[in-house]
C-alpha cells in the first residue's frame, strides 16, 4: 500500500510537475514531509531527471524542425554500441537517442532551426563517424502527440456544468 | 383527433395528468438555466466522469457502425454482451446469473429502475429507502403508483441506512428496499457485515431488494459487496448497474438488470414494448468495455481518489465538516455553520463566487445543511473552488 501511495506521488509529478509537496500530500494523504523526503531522495537519485514544460513552439511562431533519423552502425568489440551511442549524444542537436531492434541499430530525434541545419548535423557531423555505415532522414511534417500530451487541445470536454 | 384527446387541450395545464404536475422537478436541475448563461463558473454541480469514454471502446462502437450494425437487437440485449456480463459477475462477484433469462440490457440503469419498479408494485405498494438519495428513487416508485418510504440517516452515522430504522418502517404494504450504494449523494459505503443485518431483516419480512450499484468500481480504500452475494439475497435482489460512472459512458446510456427470471421476465415485458431495446452500438461498446477496460477503471480510480482527498480535506480546512465519502465521486460537506439553508447557500454562492452545487435537498429532506459537490473535477477547478468558497464561507459564517 505504501509503495503504491509513493508511485502516486511520481506518477503525479509526471503529469504536472509544478504539484507542490503540500498538494501531493492532500492528493496521495501522505504526510507532506515524507512527500518531500521522497522527492528529494528521487531528485538525489535522479528517479526524477528533471521538471520540464512541454511547450507548442508551432504556437509561438518559431520554426523548429525535427527529424527521426535512422542509423545503421558496426558495433565494436567489448562495447557494443554504447561507445558509439555516447559519441552520438554528446552533440547538442540530438535530442533523444535510442538503440533499437530491426533493420537499423540506432534511433536519432533530431532538432534543429531549419531543415538545412539538420542536414548539415546528419552530413557533416554524423554520417562521418568511423562505425557508422548509413543514416536515413526522417523530416517529422506534423506533430500529433508528443509526452501523452495532443497539440492543438485534442477533444475537449463536452458535459453540461449540471447533470444527474 | 379530438376523439383520441377526450380532455380538452384549453390550456397547457389541463393537458398533463395530475399525476405528473404533482411530480417535482429534479433539484438538481434548479439552477441549471442561470448556470448556462453566466461566465466562469466552475461546477461541482455535475454527476458525470470528466473523462470521456476510453478510446478503446469508442473505436469499438465506430467499427461495429463502419460494419453496418445499426439495426435492432433482441429485446433482451445482444447475446454476447449478456453472455459477457454473466461472465463478468461470475468472476467479479462470484454471482451467476443465466445470460439466457436472468440479465436484461437497460437504457442506463434510470431504464431499469423504472422497469422493476413497473414489474413489482401494486399500487399502495411501499418502497423504503435512504434519505437522501438519488432523485430518481423517489421519483421511479411514485411514477409506479408505489407509495416511496424514507428513512432518515445522518452523517453522525456516516448515511448508511440501519437495519433498525428500515424495520420501523415496515408495513403490510412494504414490498421492496431501495438501496444505492455506494452512494449519490452522500459517497456513503455499507460494509459487508452491516448489509448481512439489512439481509435477514429483507428474509424475515419477505422482501424484494433493489440494488443499484452503478458505482460498484468506484470505491477508495474499502470493498464493495455487491447485495446479491449475502446469503438468501440473490432470489430477492434485482441488481441494477451500467456502464457510465465506471467506464465514462453516461451519454451512451447502457445499463443492465441481473435477478431471478421470473422478474426478469416482466421487466422485459415492459421494456419490449416501451424501449424495445438499448441501442446496438452502445451495446457494441459496452462489450468491448467489459473485455478490457479494467487498466482505464483503474486509473480513474486512483485519479478520483486523489482530488477526493484534496477536496475532503479543503473542505475541512474552511471550516466545513465532511463526512469522509468513501464511494462514487461526491462529497457532502455540512454547511451549517453558516446557518443557512442548502438552496440558499447554493445560490448565494453561485450569484457571489460562481461555484456551482447541489443543494442536499434536492436529494430528501435530511439533504438539509449539506450541498453535494463532485471531485470528478479536475484538481485545478476543485483547488480554485475550494478558494473562492473559503472565502464565502469567511464572509458568511455568523459570529
Amino acid at each position: 500500500m505504501k509503495q503504491e501511495n509513493t508511485m502516486q506521488i511520481f506518477e503525479a509529478l509526471e503529469k504536472d510537475a509544478r504539484l507542490t509537496h503540500a498538494q501531493l500530500s492532500a492528493m496521495t494523504g501522505i504526510p507532506e514531509a515524507e512527500v518531500e523526503k521522497t522527492v528529494k531522495k528521487a531528485e538525489k537519485d535522479r528517479v526524477i531527471l528533471k521538471y520540464k514544460t512541454a511547450i507548442d513552439w508551432a504556437k509561438l511562431g518559431e520554426e523548429q524542425v525535427w527529424a527521426l533519423v535512422e542509423v545503421k552502425v558496426a558495433p565494436q568489440r567489448d562495447v557494443g554500441f554504447d561507445s558509439i551511442a555516447e559519441r552520438i549524444y554528446k552533440f547538442p542537436q540530438a535530442h533523444s537517442v535510442y538503440l533499437a531492434s530491426g533493420t537499423y541499430d540506432v534511433a536519432i530525434l533530431v532538432s534543429g532551426k531549419t531543415m538545412q541545419e539538420v542536414a548539415v548535423f546528419v552530413s557533416e557531423k554524423l554520417a562521418p563517424l568511423d562505425t557508422v555505415q548509413s543514416t536515413v532522414t526522417h523530416f517529422i511534417l506534423k506533430r500529433y502527440k508528443e509526452d501523452g500530451e495532443i497539440l492543438g487541445g485534442g477533444e475537449g470536454l463536452k458535459r453540461l456544468p449540471i447533470t444527474p | 383527433m379530438s376523439k383520441l384527446h377526450p380532455r380538452k387541450l384549453k390550456t397547457s395545464k389541463n393537458c398533463i395528468s395530475g399525476k405528473v404536475q404533482e411530480l417535482p422537478p429534479s433539484g438538481i436541475r434548479k439552477f441549471f438555466d442561470l448556470i448556462a448563461s453566466m461566465e466562469g463558473v466552475i461546477s461541482l454541480g455535475v454527476g458525470e466522469p470528466d473523462y470521456t469514454t476510453p478510446w478503446h471502446i469508442r473505436e469499438a462502437a465506430i467499427y461495429a457502425l463502419e460494419k453496418g450494425y445499426t439495426m435492432y437487437t433482441s429485446n433482451s440485449g445482444l447475446p454476447e454482451l449478456r453472455q459477457a456480463l454473466s461472465g463478468y459477475l461470475i468472476s467479479h462477484d462470484g454471482l451467476s446469473y443465466n445470460p439466457t433469462d436472468e440479465i436484461l440490457i437497460t437504457v442506463g440503469v434510470s431504464e431499469g429502475l423504472d422497469l422493476v419498479m413497473r414489474a413489482i408494485l401494486e399500487p399502495g405498494d411501499e418502497v423504503i429507502m435512504p434519505d437522501p438519495c438519488y432523485v430518481a428513487y423517489p421519483a421511479s416508485v411514485y411514477l409506479a403508483d408505489g407509495i416511496p418510504v424514507r428513512v432518515p440517516t445522518n452523517e453522525e452515522n456516516a448515511f448508511k441506512i440501519k437495519a433498525e430504522d428500515i424495520e420501523k418502517l415496515i408495513t403490510d404494504r412494504t414490498r421492496a428496499i431501495l438501496i444505492g450504494y455506494p452512494a449519490n449523494p452522500t459517497g456513503a459505503v455499507i460494509p459487508k457485515e452491516e448489509l448481512k443485518q439489512l439481509a435477514e431483516l429483507v428474509q424475515e419480512h419477505d422482501l424484494l431488494v433493489i440494488s443499484d450499484e452503478v458505482y460498484g468500481q468506484l470505491v477508495y480504500g474499502v470493498e464493495h459487496t455487491c447485495f446479491a452475494t449475502l446469503p438468501g439475497m440473490k432470489e430477492r435482489t434485482i441488481l441494477l448497474n451500467g456502464f457510465s460512472k465506471a467506464y465514462a459512458m453516461t451519454g451512451w446510456r447502457i445499463g443492465y438488470a441481473a435477478a431471478q427470471t421470473d422478474i426478469i421476465k416482466a421487466m422485459n415485458k415492459i421494456h419490449q414494448y416501451t424501449m424495445l431495446c438499448a441501442p446496438i452500438m452502445s451495446q457494441m461498446a459496452a462489450i468491448e468495455a467489459l473485455k478490457g477496460a479494467g487498466k482505464e477503471v483503474q486509473e480513474m480510480v486512483r485519479d478520483y481518489d486523489q482530488r477526493r482527498r484534496v477536496m475532503v480535506k479543503g473542505f475541512r480546512d474552511i471550516g466545513l465538516s465532511c463526512f469522509e465519502p468513501k464511494g462514487a465521486f461526491y462529497a457532502f460537506p455540512s454547511i451549517k455553520v453558516t446557518g443557512m439553508t442548502s438552496e440558499e447557500f447554493s445560490e448565494k454562492l453561485l450569484f457571489e463566487e460562481k461555484v456551482a452545487v447541489v443543494p442536499g435537498t434536492a436529494f430528501g429532506q435530511c439533504g438539509e445543511g449539506y450541498i453535494r459537490c463532485c471531485y470528478a473535477t479536475s484538481l485545478p477547478e476543485i483547488e480554485e473552488a475550494l478558494k473562492r468558497m473559503g472565502k464565502f464561507i469567511k464572509r458568511n459564517r455568523p459570529g
